[in-house]
């Protein structure tokens, strides 16, 4: 027996006010859920259980929908390369002589690099494992550009690390589950990442804005940049590797500096998850708030130390407070044993690291 | 009996759950990562469908619980702001919730017109939320080209209206 069958059939409620009683209180609800939302952390905790399931379930049916979509792809392009194939045979060509060029450049560099890293005893970063996925979804939005790619846990990829397609960088994981894991576009609304220009080695931050050409901000200098320069990333705050190629400079018709983003010129069916950790993740932050205090000074360096700075009681301070102030010497075994200062800063400084390059 | 049942034609499932579930799949379909000639496809928000035609039909108290529903899915799907479209949508279920008496029986392109000026309400909101969700404003020329495409989308809000509208004559 429904409702409406029984005692309460009578029962009348203006319908037009208890709808708009709804949309207040599902709009509570939104506001609430909105509020909550935090996606542009490094942190996997945040990424939340229910857009995990989402991811999970959209994997296979992504996979699905996007099956045709590659077989009808995979068909325009065919047709394409028969159509275009003289004008892309010239194209290669001459693509082929810059190559061979570069490549004469690149060998002699390589061995000027080799000598002086080996002349000056320098350590280079050892290559950097990745793995492969296939795109599944693609949102290209004012407000959310983000892929589900079907690489998760399983295949190591974690929070964080950077995906290239095979021209450039495309983004970075937000949130990652067992089979799959959320890329957040270069050109998201809330994307930023810390990049150098690579003739003059000024740095900026590129800031998605949701269209296809991201903004650069926070430039630095004079003449910083100029159109056709290359943009890598810089490295700076340790979320991406330095060096990855990001794109190149162009101006907006506003007059602000864009890029040409490199991953646009590239399908985007697959990509390379690169797994790299980042400073945030590599350290172990508790271990270095919790580190050891230095041992206290040895009685007779005490004494040295508290001699000198007697001896020279009228130059003006410099560096070291100790010199400037000799009463300092005395107490030095005890304030060796407080927290030293770069122990207590640099757990802050990687804290604040990865909420400020994202 | 029977004639309550007939006087109730206006099933949750063919008006509410039933275009909902299309305009979900739809969203599922356009979110393919498909480029022809450098091109990707339009994104047009389906939910502004829902959004327009089901206050116009009846006030309900579940349409906006499924449209909340819907917009948070779609927030998932996307990878937006949980909420941005929930709540979006909502604002402009309230905008037409509140004028509907204006929108009732108007021609088919003054209607769209309608239709329009909602999509641009709710596309306002979505563009002022996301400057607050990442302290970044949105590119223009995209917040544009999706309020087009999702725009064109007025023949099928129309055909859900012209299906339904006559279902409880108690609303109109």
């Amino acid at each position: 027996m429904s409702l409406r069958d029984g005692p309460f059939q009578d029962l009348r409620v203006p319908l037009t006010w208890t709808a708009a009683v709804a949309v207040i209180v599902a709009g509570i609800v939104g506001v609430a859920l909105l509020l909550n939302d935090r996606r542009e952390t490094a942190q996997l905790q945040v990424y939340g259980a229910t857009k995990s399931v989402v991811d999970t379930v959209a994997t296979p049916v992504g996979k699905v929908v996007a099956a045709p979509v590659r077989w009808t792809s995979e068909g325009v392009g065919g047709l394409q390369d028969y159509f275009f194939a003289i004008d892309e045979n010239r194209r290669l060509r001459q693509e082929l002589a810059d190559m061979r060029r570069l490549q004469d450049e690149t060998i002699q560099l390589r061995n000027t690099n080799a000598r002086l890293r080996s002349i000056l005893g320098l350590s280079v970063d050892p290559p950097l494992p990745m793995t492969a996925a296939q795109i599944i979804t693609d949102s290209r939005g004012p407000f959310a550009n983000s892929r589900l790619a079907d690489a998760g846990t399983g295949q190591g990829v974690s929070v964080g690390n950077p995906v290239m397609s095979e021209r450039g960088l495309v983004g970075r994981v937000v949130g990652v589950t067992r089979g799959a894991s959320r890329v957040l576009l270069l050109t998201d609304v809330s994307s930023r990442t810390p990049v150098l220009m690579d003739r003059t080695n000024a740095r900026a931050i590129l800031t998605g804005d949701g269209g296809a050409h991201p903004k650069l901000s926070f430039l630095r200098g004079v003449d910083p940049v100029k159109v056709g320069d290359r943009v890598l990333t810089s490295g700076d705050g340790g979320v991406f590797p330095r060096g990855l190629p990001v794109g190149v400079a162009v101006q907006g018709l506003d007059g602000t500096w864009r890029v040409k983003l490199d991953s646009d010129d590239a399908p985007i069916d697959y990509v390379r998850i690169l797994l790299f950790r980042s400073f945030d993740q590599v350290i172990d932050q508790k271990a270095l708030s919790n580190a050891a205090a230095p041992p206290p000074l040895a009685p007779a360096d005490a004494a040295a130390i508290s001699a000198q700075a007697q001896a020279t009681p009228a130059e003006p301070p410099k560096g070291k407070p100790i010199a400037a102030k000799p009463a300092a010497a005395k107490t030095a075994p005890k304030t060796a044993h407080a927290k030293p200062p770069a122990a207590s800063t640099a757990p802050k400084a990687a804290r604040n690291a990865p909420k400020a390059t994202p | 009996m029977t004639l309550l049942r007939a006087a109730r034609p206006l099933h949750p499932w063919a008006w509410l759950v039933a275009p909902a579930l299309i305009c979900m799949a739809l969203t599922i379909v356009f979110a393919a990562p498909l480029r022809v000639l450098g091109l990707a496809l339009p994104e047009p928000v389906f939910g502004l469908v829902l959004a327009f035609a089901w206050p116009i039909i009846r006030p309900s108290i579940l349409a906006p619980f499924v449209l909340l529903a819907f917009g948070l899915l779609t927030d998932l799907y996307w990878g937006s702001p949980t909420g941005l479209w929930g709540v979006s949508l909502l604002v402009a279920y309230a905008c037409v919730l509140s004028v509907r008496g204006l929108m009732q029986g108007q021609s088919w392109l003054v209607s769209w017109m309608w239709f329009a000026t909602i999509t641009a309400a709710a596309m306002a909101t979505a563009y002022f939320l996301s400057i607050l969700s990442s302290l970044n404003t949105p590119n223009l020329i995209a917040t544009a080209w999706q309020f087009l495409a999702t725009a064109v989308l007025y023949p099928f809000a129309g055909r859900l209206i012209e299906r339904f509208e006559d279902a409880d004559v108690r609303f109109r």
